[in-house]
């Protein structure tokens, strides 16, 4: 997934993610950009962004995200049941005079047009969402969105991250859906660092091991960020203590800074020192990809 | 019997913690903890497994390299990207649809059996609870939830319950669909921020989408009290009832590092907002 800057350097790929919901992934993806010279955000949570409510920013259409079902020609049909059979995911249903699709359960895998034997089946696309990108010069900032009813999510991040990487940019900053599924999985693939956000709660703790086997997996380093340190108790340091895994920041449980985020206000801009710390946290960052 | 299923749209907005509440005020509840991926809940209840049954996901693709002649069909024909360059299988993106296998002219794929988690039926301090865990990185977790709720539903029938409550997951896609189909009633916890706005109209959209009745509560509303009045002008406007206010209050967090519901942990501030809210739920469920 490497692509480059304008200077021919490669992208910095940054992935900001959790286990937990609600930890500050967007908070801290925000707050990054923001306090970077030529950061571009990407939101890669597509069934409920929130970027853009930190930003003053307008956006455009970039494109319809769409995904691939069957249809079928009834006047070649036979009812033969292939197409029934072979589909894993139930999503044809062979009824007496015809065949029916339930669209919500196809995977789009085309393998019931390849074994129909009267080749009735044709593939049409359906759209599930958009990827949107802003029109101000001053942030690249992308983001997608499932439309609201559409079951899976994945299709729109991988539209969303190719549409982003067309454009050129020194870092990526991707801001991961919540959990450790498909959607998160698809973001944090490919990244060159992968900042996981916790709170130090045992919800928090329960949630960042799994989020921790995941990425490993994946193979891309991994930083702790703690935020509302302070708020629980320390079984998340000592944790990454002896995981080896580095906690490169810890946001104090500081009420300013929740009201701040309440009102859709990036704390960076409004806490001056943050703005040092949010590029003190991207040169930690640049040294451990470089270790 | 009856089914409430809590959900928010947002992340961290406190449902899990409300949940484990409602499951120490409740007095014939099943527990249902249908956030199979990042499941919280039993932090709290501390489950006792009485039974657990490996959950059978998609099947995986799997190559022998010693039939496999690279021609390529398997590679131009996946639609997931799930084949490598090498004629490897990636677990994580393989869906199981045996595209592949069809196409192969030698046979050399086959699909093995995937064990994509575990569903476990327990017993806690406070009743039944039907809970899961998703393997790493596996799919299907619809299908997963569903199960999660099956085993409720079994179980409620065979202990006399006549009620059960699920914690649902963050979003608004399959795993949320699988956690509120068919549910008399879903209380959405919001959070008086944008993002919480913002979010809120996205799952009262997918609530309305399913034609499941709502009600909204908002959680830690002292942190902007303009926008909690926004919220509950929102869901007036929407017609939606906002049943519970509830204020910021550390216990919460605290409660949780001892292992503990907010009823056992205190009777005073949040806890009692989760009781008030609890029994307007049971008003609503009772109509």
């Amino acid at each position: 997934m490497t692509s480059h800057s304008e200077d021919g350097a490669p992208t910095m790929n940054i992935a900001i993610a959790s286990g937990k919901g609600g930890t500050g992934k967007t908070t801290i993806a925000v707050n990054l950009a923001l306090s970077l010279d030529d950061a571009q955000l990407v939101d890669c949570d597509v069934e409920e962004p929130n970027c853009h409510l930190f930003l003053d920013i307008d956006m455009e259409p970039v494109h319809e995200v769409s995904v691939k079902v069957p249809v079928i020609d009834e006047g070649r049909c036979t009812l033969c049941g292939a197409c029934t059979e072979f589909c894993q995911y139930h999503a044809l249903v062979t009824l007496p005079t015809r065949v029916l699709l339930l669209q919500h359960l196809c995977h789009s895998c085309g393998g019931c047009s390849l074994v129909c034997p009267s080749e009735a089946i044709s593939e049409t696309a359906r759209v599930i969402g958009r990827v949107e990108r802003s029109t101000n010069p001053h942030l690249s900032f992308y983001r997608g969105l499932l439309n609201v009813g559409e079951a899976t999510a994945t299709p729109v991040i991988t539209a969303l991250k190719q549409a982003a990487e067309n454009e050129k940019a020194h870092v990526r900053i991707f801001d991961s859906p919540p959990g450790t599924a498909c959607p998160m999985i698809e973001t944090v693939t490919g990244s060159d660092y992968c900042v996981l956000v916790t709170e130090p709660t045992p919800f928090g703790l329960h949630d960042l091991r799994i989020a921790v086997e995941v990425v490993r997996h994946l193979g891309v380093p991994i930083g702790v960020i703690i935020n509302r340190d302070g708020s629980g108790d320390d079984a998340v340091a000592q944790y990454c203590a002896t995981q080896n895994i580095p906690v490169i920041l810890g946001v104090p449980h500081d009420r300013r800074i929740a009201e701040l985020y309440s009102a859709g206000k990036p704390f960076s801009q409004h806490l001056p020192e943050w703005r040092d710390r949010f590029r003190d946290l991207f040169d930690r960052i640049s040294q451990e990809v470089r270790r | 019997m009856k089914q409430l299923a809590v959900i928010s749209g947002k992340g961290g907005t406190g449902k899990t913690t409300i949940v484990a509440a409602f499951a120490a005020l409740a007095r014939h509840a099943v527990l249902a903890d249908c956030d199979v991926d990042a499941a919280d809940l039993h932090l709290i209840l501390h489950p006792t497994i009485e039974r657990e049954e490996p959950f059978r996901g998609l099947d995986l693709a799997s190559i022998d390299k010693d039939r496999c002649i690279q021609c390529g069909e398997c590679l131009a024909h996946c639609r997931f990207g799930a084949v490598t360059d090498d004629f490897d299988i990636l677990r994580f993106t393989c869906e199981g649809c045996t595209v592949c296998e069809y196409v192969c002219p030698t046979h050399a794929i086959s699909m093995v059996e995937r064990i994509s988690g575990m569903a476990y039926v327990s017993m806690t301090r406070f009743g039944p609870m039907s809970h899961a865990a998703l393997g790493i990185g596996e799919e299907t977790s619809g299908l997963l939830t569903t199960l999660v709720r099956t085993n409720a539903r079994e179980f409620a029938a065979r202990s006399g319950r006549d009620l059960i409550i699920i914690d649902g997951p963050p979003g608004i896609g399959c795993p949320v669909i699988a956690a509120i189909t068919g549910v008399d009633l879903v209380l959405i916890v919001t959070e008086p921020t944008l993002s919480g706005l913002h979010d809120l109209t996205r799952v009262l959209g997918l609530v309305r989408h399913f034609g499941i009745p709502a009600a909204v509560c908002v959680n830690k509303s002292d942190i902007n009290p303009d926008i909690t009045d926004s919220i509950i002008l929102q869901c007036a406007a929407e017609d939606v009832p906002v049943v519970g206010v509830l204020h910021y209050d550390p216990a919460a967090t605290q409660a949780m590092i001892a292992g503990m519901t907010l009823p056992e942990y205190s009777e005073a501030g949040l806890s009692a907002e989760a009781a008030q809210l609890w029994t307007e739920l049971v008003r609503m469920l009772a109509r």
